[in-house]
């Protein structure tokens, strides 16, 4: 059967500001409908030819292949502060930081805190999926308890490893930040509610209003060892519980 | 115009990264160079310029890496335990082929050891003190003005073969006061435009910086690169200082401040009737094997003094190898050789 495609009228397309590269990331994971968010935005605001990316160590460390601007890979935990060098040096840019939870939230600690007590004018993307998924599997800051990965095989145990840092709410504690918040991509309302969260993460840094962190919670089927809508409903019924969703922070919304 | 100031090491290291266009700064705050943390943070904002307080050294050094993969000049300076933190940037900035200078005013080690002259991390930055097949430029100053004038070299060769540049001064330096000439300052906006930065990917592909390739013969190719930069650095940018070497019979071999002192060693030598001459590398990475080994020639003892227990010695040995004898005078933990004190380990070669 012939398809007369002129006839049609295109109601969906890739983002321009994504590449199509290839993906390398595990079916079922929520960090392409990420990238397709961010890529999305991008468009939507028109600020291709400014914005600059950081990639970072990780599941994401290819980032900088998705998305049809300049773009950085940075060393692990550093983004938020190679993104400060890169905006105090190109103040009229767009600088934007993918981070995973061993980046952002473990060895990035110090760096993550302090850009966003310096209130630098940049986007941060913290996706939190509660595992190291490129290294194996193995226990991340944000691990649940009881949680079995390759580092805690018997469940993370609180007694000798503590609890799930909620980072997020460590950084709404402070001044500066102008937007954090916790998302999810687990359904198509929690997917529109993120797009929306990104976009104003994105907008507030075009208006120059400040640091914003959008929190979003994904899933690694391959290292949890469940099929991606089990992934789903484990995050909607059992991370959201740890890390609850909405706005920690939004000033002059 | 020219100016003539009496300023003290670290304040003309830091003047000279501003003359030298330098836009952004970024450094976390140590003994003995906090002088010139401080100056530019009262001088970069004043000229609408990045003084940036980063909350550690690891954090400074990837602002730095930001900064320069954003295609403007930018430094950060620090002191020995602070450099060790800095050394996974500077592995980064260096498989990036990024422009960075980077300041290290050595002190005694190892660890916190203390706040006096060092020259102890002569191997940490002409051997590579990261991860991975990689070396910069080091510049060793025996002066303030020199301090000052090798500032100025640092940046211009940072540029020209996108490497990271240390200055590797020491304690004293940093901290004495001497008369500076200044150059004229270079307006940022006069530097050639560097196409390969990350500035917005406007009517252009995008430009993407990093040291990352997981094929392995793509990362051979990215090797062979660095390693194809580093002879061209090697055939052109030598540097090196010969003081009475023409009738020398002893060599003294020093640098930095040591070597400035071993100046007055060869003074004192020649008023006795000893023909002491003093090689002083001014590039410490590339070292100057070949002018070294030449002047080695000529002697028949080559007296190596440093502020460590051999580390250069080791460059000394290699390149002079069996053409004199190579005996070492070193001071540690932070004691200042003499002239007198270097005088005195000559005259145990005086034949």
């Amino acid at each position: 059967m012939s398809v007369d495609t002129a006839s049609m009228t295109q109601v969906f397309a890739r983002p321009r500001s994504l590449t199509g590269a290839r993906s390398t990331y595990c079916p079922g994971c929520h960090h392409g409908i990420l990238t397709r968010i961010i890529g999305q935005t991008i468009d939507e605001l028109g600020i291709a030819e400014r914005t600059i990316g950081i990639a970072p160590v990780g599941c994401s460390v290819f980032a900088y292949l998705w998305y049809r601007c300049d773009a950085l890979q940075v060393a692990h935990g550093r983004a938020s502060a190679v993104a400060t060098g890169v905006k105090r040096a190109r103040p009229d840019s767009i600088v934007f930081s993918y981070q995973g939870d061993g980046d952002f939230a473990s060895i990035g600690t110090a760096e993550s805190i302090h850009a966003a007590n310096r209130g630098e004018s940049i986007t941060v993307i913290f996706v939190n999926n509660q595992i190291y998924g490129m290294t194996g599997g193995e226990m991340a800051p944000t691990t649940l308890v009881h949680q079995l990965t390759t580092t805690s095989p018997l469940g993370r145990d609180p007694r000798s490893t503590g609890y799930p840092i909620r980072f997020s709410e460590i950084i709404a504690q402070l001044e500066a930040p102008v937007y954090v918040t916790r998302q999810a991509l687990y359904d198509t309302r929690r997917i529109l509610d993120c797009t929306k969260a990104i976009k104003k993460a994105f907008q507030n840094q075009v208006e120059g209003k400040g640091y914003s962190l959008v929190e979003v919670l994904s899933t690694c089927p391959t290292n949890w060892h469940m099929s991606p809508l089990q992934s789903n409903e484990h995050v909607a019924n059992t991370v959201t519980k740890v890390f609850p969703l909405g706005d920690l922070v939004n000033k002059g919304a | 115009m020219a100016e003539r100031l009496l300023l003290r090491g670290n304040e003309v290291i830091a003047e000279s990264a501003i003359r030298a266009g330098c836009q952004c700064y970024f450094a976390y705050p140590i003994t003995p160079q906090g002088e010139l943390v401080e100056y530019m943070a009262r001088h970069m904002p004043r000229i609408g310029r990045t003084f940036v307080q980063a909350e550690s050294e690891v954090a400074a050094i990837n602002m730095v890496y930001g900064a320069a993969a954003a295609g403007v000049r930018t430094m950060t300076s620090s002191s020995s335990p602070g450099i060790s933190l800095k050394q996974e940037g500077i592995s980064y900035l260096a498989g990036s082929n990024l422009p960075a200078v980077i300041v290290n005013v050595v002190r005694g080690g190892p660890g916190l050891g203390n706040i006096a002259p060092a020259q102890c991390d002569y191997f940490q930055a002409v051997k590579g003190g990261g991860h991975g097949d990689y070396h910069m430029i080091v510049l060793g100053p025996s002066t303030v003005p020199e301090a000052g004038e090798l500032t100025m070299l640092a940046f211009d060769l940072a540029d020209r073969y996108r490497t990271p540049v240390m200055i590797l001064a020491d304690g004293l330096l940093g901290q004495m006061m001497e008369p500076v000439t200044l150059p004229d300052p270079i307006d940022p906006a006069t530097l050639p435009p560097k196409s390969w930065a990350a500035t917005g990917a406007k009517g252009r592909n995008p430009n993407i910086i990093l040291s990352f390739d997981l094929s392995p013969e793509n990362l051979k190719q990215m090797n062979l690169a660095l390693q194809a930069r580093y002879d061209e650095i090697r055939a052109h940018e030598i540097r090196y200082e010969e003081t009475e070497t023409a009738d020398a019979d002893i060599l003294l071999v020093a640098y930095g401040s040591t070597a400035r002192i071993a100046k007055t060693t060869v003074n004192m030598a020649r008023a006795e009737g000893i023909r002491l001459g003093l090689f002083r590398p001014i590039t410490l990475w590339p070292y100057p094997y070949d002018a070294l080994r030449a002047a080695a020639e000529r002697v028949h003892t080559v007296l190596t003094v440093e502020m460590s227990a051999g580390q250069m010695w080791e460059d000394v040995r290699l390149a002079v190898a069996e053409r004199a004898k190579t005996p070492f005078y070193g001071e540690l933990g932070g004691v200042v050789p003499t002239p007198k004190g270097i005088l005195s380990e000559v005259k145990k070669h005086v034949r």
